[in-house]
């Protein structure tokens, strides 16, 4: 009976986020830190020991997003010296913006100059993704497809993830890249018609995480390539990604 | 816990922690025998088989779970000498025994006589034989003009993680199917070792499975907590924790309700069973900050207790998830053209499930009762008394009903958690901290937590300074993947992406 079809989508109503570019996720969700200046070395030192990913940094204090896991344990430790804003914008194309310092209090954005003509220019209005997990553990993988889910619907701008590389315009890489991934992922990239970009997704996939300096992984890839979006997380939630790719693709419009 | 001379094992409860030089050292012929005694009864599966090295050689210990009584069985035998040891494979006669001799092969380089199926298992980076790299996998292969072979993989169309899948087919019939794992491998066994903080080891077992942060890292906490001999058991951790093990089951088992329509293209049902995941994992976010409970599961308490505000909010929310859940699970699970494409599709039977050893809904679709629930209960489990919801059919329609069943099951056992913590007048302990977290030496411990995909075990064995010497993570999908190519048997390669995402196994969680 297509009544209860009608009457199981009226219960749902509009799902549909109506604009990812404004909304807001809120607290507790850990987006970009805010770090007080004049934090006494002791405290540095403190921080710089408990973090677990060796994503913070002394004197001055910082801390490196590409590395963050945004666990919240420096702020719990040090709410004093750290606090954990819900500005989920944390996607930059340069890797140094992804540090943020004491008395660091602006938003993390791409650096305009940066984005290469081509990329506005062709992906604009379409912008089709061959997704890698490279090693990845699946919440990242779980959150990029739920960009495309009746919530985010990223789709509406045109983005997609798509199943082959010949269909793509650039690879988006989730995981730290493993030793047993490293040609695939290779040979994905290369099997991407030019002009392409290179998306790295989460800290594993732009810091190696956690898994940094195992002897499992080969992250020899990033070195022959040139990264067009840093998107920080464990996992990024999906706004982040979002408007960080957005940013990417249309900042001349 | 009493040892007597001749004792054979040592037997324990779920996550407590002895001496290792309390576990009997069996000489390899006699230990075989003990364990081909127990598991020839279907009550009895092995949960733990691994070698670590010691001074002169290796030490094998394997642990023997009996669902009739809750305990935990514990053995070991030894092998000095340089090696490569050679012993007679106990798969050859139990099947279920393979992937844990394939490991320790891979590992140590021990061979096993007459092993079924000797094959690499993940090629891991500090494996024995490094001459084989991860492209050189042996796939079974028959010899013939009418046959042909179909590779897929390591990536996939989707946004999923990569697996090799080798279809062996006779014109549309597949007659056999490989899985070859691995590509994930991050070495997160070796790096248990090598990171020495809580922090750090707590957050390798939240990124061993995204999907199952909350199971692996409860598995990790109740181990440390066992070997470090916290004995201050707080109920109220006790029952947050096992609310946030049924809210991950909810969240991922109404994932694969959405995923699974959209395999068959039922747009409907995967909008509807998409959107109703966003706020179940959006509660999540409310209470610890993160999508996937990261960060929530700490050993020995908690950074984000559950408030009563948290409360109000999780029973307005399951309230109004459970009207419209019902609501389309109804008309899904009544819709012909939805039944249809799922019924009699990739059956594996009960029989099949025990002899691969079968672990959680991949047991249970087919009538296996694995659930550590009910036979190894922990924390507040003890007093919920869990009756695992169970189908016996086998088939895509039995692992997708399983998954409604236990979404509602989940929904009262919550409800029932959250009644009894009105009567528990404490809150939940602070995590311990880093100059607290001092194992005891000489420890051997392993705790069985059931996460949403079924048995996780995590079994650690500390040196003589109480540092860890040897951590060794179980996911359930370590077993279960044979489950999905022994159904693919006799369909056609077009039934393998609704047969995959009926199972849903976790890639990271076998290659670690």
């Amino acid at each position: 009976m297509i009544i209860e079809e009608i009457n199981i989508l009226r219960q749902h109503g509009w799902q549909f986020i109506p604009d990812p570019r404004t909304a807001v996720v809120p607290a507790p969700f850990r987006g970009r830190p805010e770090i007080q200046d004049k934090v006494s070395l002791e405290v540095q030192q403190e921080l710089y020991d408990l973090c677990p990913v060796a994503a913070i940094g002394m004197n001055p204090l910082s801390i490196d997003l590409g590395k963050c896991y945004f666990c919240g344990e420096c702020a719990m430790a040090h709410p004093e010296a750290i606090q954990f804003t819900n500005d989920h914008r944390l996607a930059t194309n340069e890797r140094k913006r992804l540090i943020v310092a004491a008395g660091d209090t602006h938003g993390i954005e791409l650096d305009p100059n940066k984005i290469r003509k081509e990329i506005t220019a062709m992906f604009g209005r379409s912008l089709k993704l061959r997704q890698i997990s490279a090693a990845g553990e699946n919440s990242h993988e779980a959150e990029l497809n739920a960009c495309g889910n009746v919530n985010f619907d990223m789709g509406r701008y045109g983005i997609e993830f798509v199943a082959s590389p010949r269909h793509a315009d650039g690879i988006v890489i989730t995981g730290p890249i493993s030793q047993n991934m490293a040609e695939a992922t290779e040979i994905c990239y290369h099997a991407v018609p030019d002009p392409k970009i290179v998306v790295l997704v989460g800290s594993d996939a732009i810091s190696g995480g956690i898994f940094a300096g195992s002897g499992a992984l080969n992250r020899s890839f990033l070195d022959k390539v040139s990264i067009d979006l840093y998107v920080p997380g464990n996992p990024p939630h999906p706004l982040t990604f979002i408007n960080g790719i957005l940013a990417l693709s249309r900042s001349r419009q | 816990m009493v040892l007597t001379s001749n004792q054979k094992s040592i037997s324990l409860h779920n996550a407590e922690a002895i001496p290792i030089a309390e576990i009997p050292v069996l000489a390899y012929a006699d230990f075989k025998a003990q364990v081909l005694t127990w598991l020839h009864s279907e009550k009895c599966h092995c949960v733990a088989y691994y070698a670590y090295p010691i001074a002169g050689g290796l030490k094998f210990i394997a642990a023997i779970a009996d669902d009739s009584n809750g305990s935990i069985d514990v053995l070991s035998h030894e092998q000095m000498g340089s090696g490569p040891f050679k012993l007679e494979a106990i798969s050859a006669t139990v099947m279920a025994m393979h992937i844990y001799e394939r490991e320790i092969a891979e590992n140590y380089g021990v061979v096993f006589i007459d092993h079924p199926w000797a094959k690499p298992v993940r090629f891991a980076f500090n494996r024995y034989n490094q001459d084989m790299q991860v492209n050189d996998y042996p796939f079974y292969k028959i010899e013939s003009d009418q046959l042909h072979e179909v590779g897929v993989g390591p990536i996939h169309a989707g946004v999923i993680e990569p697996g090799h899948f080798r279809f062996l087919c006779n014109g549309e019939t597949v007659l056999h199917l490989e899985i070859q794992l691995g590509w994930q491998h991050r070495g997160i066994e070796q790096l248990y070792l090598d990171k020495s903080s809580m922090l750090q080891r707590a957050i390798l077992s939240e990124n061993i499975a995204g999907d199952t942060a909350v199971g692996h890292t409860t598995a990790f906490s109740l181990l440390t907590e066992s070997l470090v001999g916290t004995n201050t058991q707080n109920a109220m951790l006790d029952l947050e924790r096992c609310i946030a093990l049924e809210w991950e089951r909810i969240a991922m088992c109404i994932f694969d309700l959405s995923n699974l329509n959209i395999g068959i293209a039922y747009q409907l049902a995967n909008s509807v069973f998409g959107a109703l995941r966003t706020p179940v994992i959006n509660f999540f976010q409310s209470w610890c900050g993160n999508r996937f409970g990261k960060s929530l599961i700490r050993p020995g308490g908690t950074n984000y207790p559950l408030t009563d505000q948290l409360v109000e909010k999780m029973k307005a929310l399951l309230d109004d998830f459970e009207v419209r859940f019902d609501a389309m699970a109804e008309k899904t699970f009544h819709l012909p053209s939805v039944l249809n494409r799922f019924d009699g599709i990739g059956k594996v039977t009960k029989k099949q499930m025990m002899l691969i050893g079968a672990v959680g809904q991949s047991a249970k679709m087919a009538g296996l009762v694995r659930d550590i629930r009910s036979t190894h209960p922990i924390m507040t489990y003890e007093a919920l008394k869990v009756l695992p919801e169970m189908q016996s059919g086998g088939d895509v329609l039995a692992r997708f009903t399983l998954r409604r069943l236990e979404i509602k099951q989940s929904i009262t056992l919550i409800r029932n958690l959250l009644d009894m913590r009105q009567y528990l007048y404490q809150e939940s302990t602070a995590p311990l901290k880093q100059q607290e977290y001092k194992m005891k030496p000489n420890m051997f411990s392993l705790a069985l937590i059931e996460g949403w995909r079924g048995e996780i075990c995590h079994s650690a064995v500390t040196d003589g300074e109480g540092n860890l010497k040897h951590y060794k993570v179980k996911d359930p999908s370590f077993h279960n993947w044979l489950a999905l190519a022994l159904s693919l048997r006799n369909l056609e390669i077009s039934d393998f992406p609704i047969n995959n995402k009926s199972y849903n196994l976790s890639y990271c969680g076998f290659d670690l």
